[in-house]
Parts: structure tokens; C-alpha cells; sequence
């Protein structure tokens, strides 16, 4: 894709670059592993409509992905393509919740949930950022971001109120997921310059609590487990479990074959 | 080599005229222009500058349209840029009246209800066949073959067919 606003960026102050970075690098690559491991579905879905579902979200997150991708390359004027597929797996910078393997259905849907409304609270936080290119682009992902909302709270209350094996293997993924679902606000290092130059509008603690009390209404009606509050987040972007190592083996193989083709 | 200004060779109507006749790559009875895509035309000295809107943030076919662009555009001025931005979402209220009544002429529904991130997704609004006109359909799937598409089912002509998203 031609590269989006680059003069926009070489206009960021040098000292808010490095954050800006970590900050962009964090959407794309929650949005690149959720789209990889989700696009596993295809073909096995329970249902065929699910399948169709499931890939053309999975599609969305990829397509996420790359957008963010190409703010990171413009801003580091790197190639999207190559910061999405020549880095070692250490270098993901994703958090805990989208880093387990995909599990049964139940599992796949409880980490959806949880990712979705997270990653609503923060895209609507960040569709006030002061960096025009980001706030530009997350008011189109939210558009879009709106219909796996829709699909995924279909899936939770389905889940939730179907009586014996649905709603245990639910909330047994809940309970499994529950330690990592705030990772999404992991902190950045930079986070203090980020909200001070309204890049980051709020603090991601705030983000937290905003999202764990939307969340708590939903998880009340419904007697689902609830993620604890102050889970520990000091590794919430590293610390990549064997199952992401393996799934970095797909989404890489092709790319390996041949680093320099041309498609 | 002609010392007179391009400037005045290159005319900016005739540039929307060249893009209404650039199809979309998987449905093309529509032009880029129906499906309101094109955000911005700018007519330099020498240069011609166009600026699209995907539909679809993750939409596989805007590196097609930017080649159908530029190649229909060669010609009118020595350099053809086409950029994609997101100065301002695409939404699904930019389809022209056109452009929708073009989309039923091929067997697909129109956009329903209304826009924007305050406004909630009927997913439940009925749907105008575009095969017999019968308001009695039902949604099969909110996702579709491609992202910009819904999957309905008419009960009267008993026919499949795809609404594009409210978006």
C-alpha cells in the first residue's frame, strides 16, 4: 500500500518517536496474531456460516494489521511487509490474552470477548489521538470493529445461558484467560510523554478500569467469572508462549521460502 | 519539447469523466465513482493526484483499483499519483443513487439503515430483494465472500443474494 500521510510523520518529535512506535507496533501486532490464530477456524468451524464469520474476521484483523503496519513503516520508514514477517518471534510485542493457542470454540470466543471489548475502549480512546494519521485510521477500524462486536456478543450470551457443557467449557476459558485479559493495557515505557502529547489520550490504567467496568455489568447479568483487576502486567508483551512460537511458524513459512520474492 | 504551460491542457472534469469509467474490480457495473471511493482529485501543472478511500480497511482489492486508476488516468498528464487515505472513513452512505440503483441491477441489496458509530446495527431491517423487489427477506450471515458484504435470502423468489454492509 502507498504510504499513508508520510509527511505527517516526519513531523513527530524526535523524543515521542520510540513511544509512538512501541504504541503502534503493540496495535499491529494484537490485531496481526488474533487475525492469524482466528483464521485457523477457516474450513473448521462448527458451522459453515461461522466459517464464512469467522474468516472474513479474521480478514478485517489482518487488513487492521497491515494499516497499522504501514503507520509504524512510514514512521520508522520501514516496509510493512517486512515488519510484519522478518522479526524473531521475541520481538512480538502482543499481549498475554492473544498469545495462547486457539483452543475449542468456547475458548476461541472467550478470548474474542474479551480482546473485542478491550480493544473497543481503546480504539475509542485513541480515535481522539493528537497523531492525525492514527486517529484517522482507527475511526474507519472502529466502523468495522463494530460488527465482531455484534457477532461475538451473540456467541457470549449463546454460550453463557446454554445449560451444562457450553457454559462450562465458557467459563472454564474465562477462568483460563482471566489472568491475561488486561494485558491489552500493558503499560508502554513511554506511556507518560505519549498521554502528555495527547498520542495516548488517557492512561492505559484508565483504560483498564473504564473496560473492567463496562465488563462487569455484562459478566453480572450473565454470572460469568470476572478477570481480576490487578493482574500483573510487567511482561504483558513478551514472554511469547510455545503456542505463538508455532503459530509464527505458519504465518512466517511462506515468507522464509523466499525473503525477497516478488508477489 | 512544447514550451506551453500543461497546465491548462489538463482538466480536472475530464478526470472525474476517465474515473467514472473505472470499474470495480469485483463488481463492475459499479465505477469507482458510484461506490463514492474516490476522495479527492487534485490537477497539477504536470501531475494528477488521486486520493481513495478503501471500503474496507483490510479490502483486497484497493491495490487493483489504484492500477485501474492509474491506467485509465496515463495519458491526461505525464504522472498519475494514487494514494489511499483515511482522512475521512468510507461509509456506505457514499454510494451514490447510481451506484445503489446499479448494485440491484446486478443482484445486490443496498446499504439499510442508518451510519456512524452513534447509530446501532439493525442487523433486523428488511432488505429490498434485487432479483423481484419482495421485502420478505431474512439475513443468512452479517459477513459474506467479501468484507463488504451481508448474505440474505429472499422467501418469496427463494434466491441467495448480498447486501452491501452499513458501514
Amino acid at each position: 500500500m502507498t504510504t499513508i500521510r508520510a509527511s505527517l510523520a516526519t513531523g513527530v518529535d524526535p523524543a515521542l518517536r520510540n513511544g509512538l512506535a512501541e504504541l503502534l507496533r503493540s496495535l499491529a501486532d494484537d490485531e496481526f496474531v488474533i487475525g492469524f490464530a482466528d483464521s485457523e477456524w477457516t474450513g473448521i468451524a462448527p458451522i459453515l456460516e461461522e466459517d464464512v464469520a469467522m474468516s472474513s474476521i479474521a480478514q478485517d484483523e489482518l487488513g487492521h494489521a497491515r494499516a497499522f503496519y504501514g503507520l509504524l513503516g512510514d514512521l520508522l520508514g520501514e516496509d510493512l511487509d517486512h515488519l510484519a514477517y522478518d522479526r524473531p518471534p521475541e520481538a512480538f510485542r502482543h499481549c498475554r490474552l492473544v498469545d495462547h493457542a486457539r483452543g475449542d470454540w468456547a475458548f476461541t470466543m472467550a478470548r474474542r470477548y474479551l480482546y473485542d471489548t478491550a480493544d473497543a475502549v481503546r480504539l475509542e480512546a485513541l480515535a481522539g489521538s493528537s497523531y492525525a494519521p492514527l486517529a484517522e485510521l482507527v475511526a474507519k477500524v472502529r466502523r468495522e470493529e463494530r460488527y465482531h462486536l455484534l457477532h461475538v456478543d451473540a456467541w457470549l450470551r449463546r454460550l453463557a445461558t446454554a445449560e451444562g457443557e457450553p457454559r462450562d467449557r465458557l467459563v472454564r476459558s474465562l477462568e483460563t484467560l482471566g489472568p491475561d485479559a488486561t494485558t491489552v493495557f500493558t503499560p508502554l515505557s513511554d506511556e507518560e510523554a505519549l498521554v502528555k502529547s495527547g498520542i495516548l489520550p488517557m492512561p492505559m490504567a484508565e483504560l483498564r478500569d473504564r473496560w473492567l467496568d463496562a465488563l462487569a455489568s455484562v459478566f453480572a447479568e450473565l454470572g460469568l467469572p470476572m478477570p481480576p483487576r490487578n493482574a500483573d502486567l510487567t511482561r504483558g508483551r513478551d514472554d511469547h508462549s510455545d503456542a505463538f512460537r508455532w503459530l509464527y511458524g505458519e504465518f512466517t513459512s511462506v515468507r522464509r521460502l523466499d525473503p525477497e520474492a516478488i508477489w | 519539447m512544447s514550451a506551453m504551460p500543461a497546465q491548462a491542457l489538463i482538466d480536472e472534469g475530464a478526470v472525474w469523466a476517465a474515473l467514472a469509467e473505472v470499474p470495480d474490480p469485483e463488481i463492475p457495473a459499479v465505477s469507482v465513482v458510484d461506490l463514492g471511493i474516490v476522495h479527492r482529485v487534485d490537477v497539477g501543472a504536470d501531475v494528477i493526484r488521486v486520493e481513495i478511500l478503501p471500503t474496507f480497511v483490510g479490502c483486497p482489492a484497493v491495490e487493483m483499483m489504484r492500477s485501474a486508476i492509474a491506467d485509465r488516468l496515463a495519458g491526461l498528464a505525464p504522472r498519475i499519483d494514487v494514494d489511499v487515505t483515511f482522512a475521512v472513513p468510507w461509509t456506505s452512505d457514499r454510494i451514490t443513487p447510481e451506484g445503489r440503483h446499479r448494485l440491484a441491477a446486478s443482484g445486490f441489496g443496498p446499504p439499510t439503515g442508518a451510519t456512524g458509530l452513534d447509530a446501532p446495527i439493525q442487523l433486523g431491517l428488511a432488505v429490498t430483494c434485487p432479483y423481484c423487489g419482495s421485502r420478505r427477506t431474512v439475513m443468512e450471515n452479517a459477513f459474506g465472500p467479501t468484507l463488504c458484504r451481508s448474505i440474505y435470502y429472499c422467501t418469496d423468489c427463494r434466491q441467495p443474494f448480498e447486501q452491501f454492509k452499513t458501514v
